[in-house]
């Protein structure tokens, strides 16, 4: 198969020339149908393109530093906090999860590849060029100041300044056509993860002996096709506005803005779920492993992310409360947000639960989960004072929003991704990752990300706008905007150090062995890295934990198990 | 309203104890303030929104502390400890009982949270326009803000003034929101939550401030790009100021017969397709008004302080203060621009 081309150091075999291998190497990449290499393609492109929405938010933070700073101008400013939004959420959020739906499904249900391993590479490889054509704009962009315009119009894009008349030029349509491809790459991503979990279960594996990460991607993945849709139609029909004379969204010839604002939060709200699902997933495989205890509640966590997915699309308008609904709507819109609250407490519930009476072993991939539990309950806590409307008419489109969602992207997405990396690279490269750099890690994000964004909450309340490129001097937020910037470049040290772990322990790392972290789940009964087929023979289940079950033979779990 | 207002002062006083013991807030001062801060209210919707914020932060913090107090307990008790790692530890799968308890006493907090919330949405939303309100078209602008005064005949730019709002003789402004092109909001922290302007979907707001003062705001709402530099001042005038300042505004230029070399490039230059100078015939509607120029405290939207040498230098190139402002730099020469500057200056 097209994965047995790495030269095997010592074979007798003749081996081709370097050049050549490199060459036979990197084709084995490029036209790989395996889910594991497009797992780890997935996941590689998005921490590269975190690197680079990173970067560009370090850059903001130095223009805001100090207040009426020339570090960055106006245009390029825009530009990056727009480019930032949209590459986070777009290029590192969606096609991380999908790189581990990818590398973990097939896996853990017992599988040898995706459904549909064509439609997989499709998936990424749109996904990938989509990236690509957004970054392109950084050069070949025509917009409002000229070439190598990237698109400025915020990466919520409230029509009508995406009109042509106040974006003239083509950077908006590279942000247009960049999500129209990324969605149906992301589109073709969900339903081969639906058809996985639902049709290549391995036997024994029924859908509620599935692993909790496997449930969050099936949920995640239907959520997906609730909220992309709509997110393409919006793009669909900005483009008409743009070249064909269509007034969706054209004010001046009568179009709605507000219409807009519906299509995009109908997508835009569910999307934050979207990405927080897979961090629970996580959170639900990290946890127990590092307690040595089973999930607490194993159907009410099902029932809780199910729940959670279906309020999450009644919610939307609560990113609407300033434009004037009535307040019968923004009541509603009240209560459907605060209700998100109970299945979400239920988890958190639940995994201290987990972790209550169990042997919590504090390896780096449980700092990270760990913190993730303190800082969703913050995240959930604000999210809450956001709900209340009325509150909400101060707090919208101020830095109290930005800690907000950041606290959810950041403090639990990323800080889930990271327990991920460190639990899941010993079985995708065989190594293990560096222990000491992966403290440095975890303390130095840790430390630097509440320098900034705890410290976000407060600038907020005293009144300071987002998306602005500078402030006046006399509003009482330099020593604040001063702290936030410190706490950024601390933040871009310690994701050098896990730079820097991920290629030094690829070389030097310990050697993993099969189930170093002494886990359950089916993937890690299979060698590290585990072959192209997967599982030489088809593994029959009769637990949630069958490894458990293989370990404790007196004691397995399908006795205690409802 | 009168109620909500008693009712919100008593829940601030519980709040401050409550603020000052996390250390969050800086002085809860009455009146105007530099920072913009919605923990300093000065009008009754932004007070009502105060008491609710503190009664939801201490719902929250209740929760914050039992739900973080029981996580660092879990972390330090159960951490493992000496090499007993061999046994696990016994295996539980779930409890009816506790995930039903946890899952009603959350269900309760929000039935709560939620009347006392649509309670202050109905309250400030729906609150009836008194007759005596003083009603202002506020219409956004890349990157400024037009007052208009239909009643009082009077259009202004980016200085708001109104009177003073007394229990006695209660004189709310009533805003109504336009917008001449792109999406904006109107948010001045200490006076009341913000309101988008959208093109084609007319808003409402209202103010009603009881301390005179300069109370700061800007467009909440990202509007392209000098969307940092539209800035809100509002002026709340006394009784008499305000009385005096529409006197003032309502009359139309003087003639000035030292700036007519001025007055003579601003008519023959394109300065008035873009301004207003009543009385005169520069009628432009595109750009801020500029009857009453000398009567502002800032230019360009609070982007410079209304000095000579600010002026001279916005008129050569707003893109000094500005770049990105719809304004040309109108290539002007240093004479053409010292007359403008002259007539200008007459406009007060």
């Amino acid at each position: 198969m097209a994965d047995q081309t790495l030269p095997i150091p010592g074979s007798l075999r003749a081996t081709p020339s370097r050049g050549a291998a490199l060459l036979e190497w990197l084709h084995g990449w490029v036209v790989t149908v395996d889910h594991k290499k497009l797992g780890i393609l997935y996941v590689v492109y998005a921490i590269f393109f975190l690197l680079v929405a990173g970067a560009e938010a370090l850059a903001m933070r130095i223009q805001l530093a100090v207040p009426h700073n020339h570090f960055l101008g106006p245009e390029t400013y825009n530009e990056f906090f727009t480019m930032h939004g949209t590459t986070m959420v777009f290029l590192v959020g969606m096609p991380i999860l999908f790189g581990f739906a990818n590398y973990l499904v097939p896996l853990m249900v017992g599988a040898r590849d995706m459904a549909f391993p064509r439609l997989n590479a499709f998936s990424f490889w749109l996904t990938a060029f989509g990236g690509l054509l957004l970054y392109f704009s950084f050069v070949g962009g025509f917009g409002l100041y000229g070439m190598g315009a990237a698109p400025d119009v915020s990466w919520w894009a409230y029509a009508p300044l995406t009109a042509k008349a106040f974006s003239p030029g083509h950077n908006t349509d590279y942000w247009a056509l960049s999500l129209i491809v990324m969605g149906f790459g992301t589109l073709g991503a969900a339903i081969n993860t639906l058809a996985t979990a639902f049709s290549m279960r391995c036997r024994g594996m029924t859908l509620f002996r599935m692993p909790l990460f496997v449930w969050l991607m099936v949920v995640t993945s239907g959520l997906t096709l609730i909220t992309i849709t709509p997110l393409t139609a919006a793009q669909i029909m900005l483009t008409i506005d743009r070249y064909l004379g269509g007034h969706f969204f054209d004010t001046q010839a009568g179009g709605s803005a507000t219409v807009w604002m519906h299509f995009f939060w109908i997508f835009g709200h569910p999307e934050v779920y979207v990405l927080i699902l897979p961090a629970f997933g996580i959170a639900s495989e990290v946890i127990p492993v590092f307690s040595r205890k089973a999930i607490f509640g194993y159907p009410v966590m099902v029932a809780a992310s199910v729940g959670i997915a279906f309020v999450s699309v009644t919610v939307w308008a609560h990113h609407m409360f300033t434009i004037g609904m009535t307040s019968v709507s923004n009541s509603f819109f009240v209560l459907s947000t605060m209700m998100v609250g109970i299945p979400t407490g239920i988890k958190i519930f639940n995994w201290i639960a987990t972790m209550w009476g169990g042997k919590i072993r504090f390896a780096t991939p449980m700092l990270f989960a760990t913190a993730f539990l303190f800082q969703f309950l913050i995240a959930g806590l604000t999210g809450i004072m956001l709900s209340v409307a009325p509150w909400d008419w101060q707090l919208h489109n101020s830095y109290f929003v930005i800690a907000h969602f950041h606290y959810t992207l950041t403090g639990s997405f990323v800080f889930c991704i990271f327990a991920a990396i460190y639990y899941w690279y010993p079985k995708a490269t065989g190594r293990m990752l560096s222990e000491r750099l992966g403290k440095w890690h975890f303390w130095l994000f840790l430390i630097g990300f509440h320098i900034t964004f705890d410290t976000m909450h407060f600038v907020g309340i005293l009144g300071m706008p987002r998306s602005i490129y500078t402030y006046e001097a006399d509003r009482g937020w330099n020593t604040l905007n001063m702290i936030i910037s410190a706490g950024g470049l601390v933040q871009g040290i310690a994701v050098l150090v896990f730079a820097w772990n991920l290629i030094h322990s690829y070389l030097h790392g310990k050697v993993a062995g099969n189930d170093p972290w002494d886990a359950w789940t089916l993937e890690w009964s299979t060698p590290s890295p585990p072959p192209v087929y997967n599982f030489a023979a088809d593994p029959v289940v009769r637990s949630r934990r069958p490894l458990w079950d293989i370990k404790h033979p007196n004691d397995p779990d399908w006795k205690y198990e409802q | 309203m009168q109620q909500g207002r008693s009712h919100s002062s008593s829940r601030s006083r519980l709040c401050t104890v409550f603020m000052f013991t996390i250390g969050a807030v800086p002085a809860l001062a009455e009146g105007p303030q530099a920072t913009p801060s919605i923990f300093a209210p000065a009008s009754t919707p932004a007070h009502e929104i105060y008491g609710l914020s503190i009664f939801v932060l201490l719902i929250t913090g209740s929760i914050f502390a039992v739900v973080a107090g029981l996580l660092t307990y879990v972390i330090i008790r159960f951490r493992a400890r000496g090499p007993d790692a061999e046994h696990e530890p016994p295996q539980i799968y779930g409890s009816t009982q506790v995930e039903l308890a946890w899952t009603v006493i959350p269900v309760l907090i929000v039935v709560v949270l939620f009347l006392t919330t649509a309670r202050i949405i109905f309250a400030i939303q729906d609150a009836p326009e008194p007759k005596s309100a003083l009603e202002v078209t506020v219409i956004g602008h890349q990157f400024w803000w037009e007052f208009r005064y239909p009643k009082l005949n009077i259009v202004t730019a980016n200085e708001l003034h109104i009177p003073a709002s007394t229990r006695d003789a209660p004189q709310p402004a009533y805003l109504h929101l336009l917008s001449a092109d792109v999406d904006h909001s109107f948010w001045v922290p200490q006076l009341a939550g913000k309101t988008d302007l959208i093109p084609n979907h007319p808003n409402d707001m209202w103010l009603d401030p009881r301390q005179p003062g300069l109370y700061l705001g800007q467009c909440a709402q990202f509007c392209g790009i000098e969307h940092a530099k539209m800035l809100i001042r509002v002026y709340v005038d006394t009784p008499q100021q305000f009385k005096a300042w529409v006197k003032n505004q309502q009359q139309i230029g003087v003639e000035d017969s030292a700036a007519a070399a001025g007055r003579q490039v601003f008519e023959t230059q394109a300065c008035v397709n873009c301004h207003t100078v009543v009385g005169t015939p520069a009628h432009g509607t595109f750009g801020p008004d500029l009857t009453h120029l000398m009567s502002r405290a800032t230019i360009g939207a609070g982007a410079a302080a209304n000095t000579p040498e600010n002026l001279r230098a916005w008129i050569h190139d707003p893109g000094t203060f500005k770049p990105g402002a719809l304004m040309p730099a109108m290539q002007l020469t240093d004479q053409q621009v010292d007359e403008i500057l002259a007539y200008l200056s007459t406009l007060h």
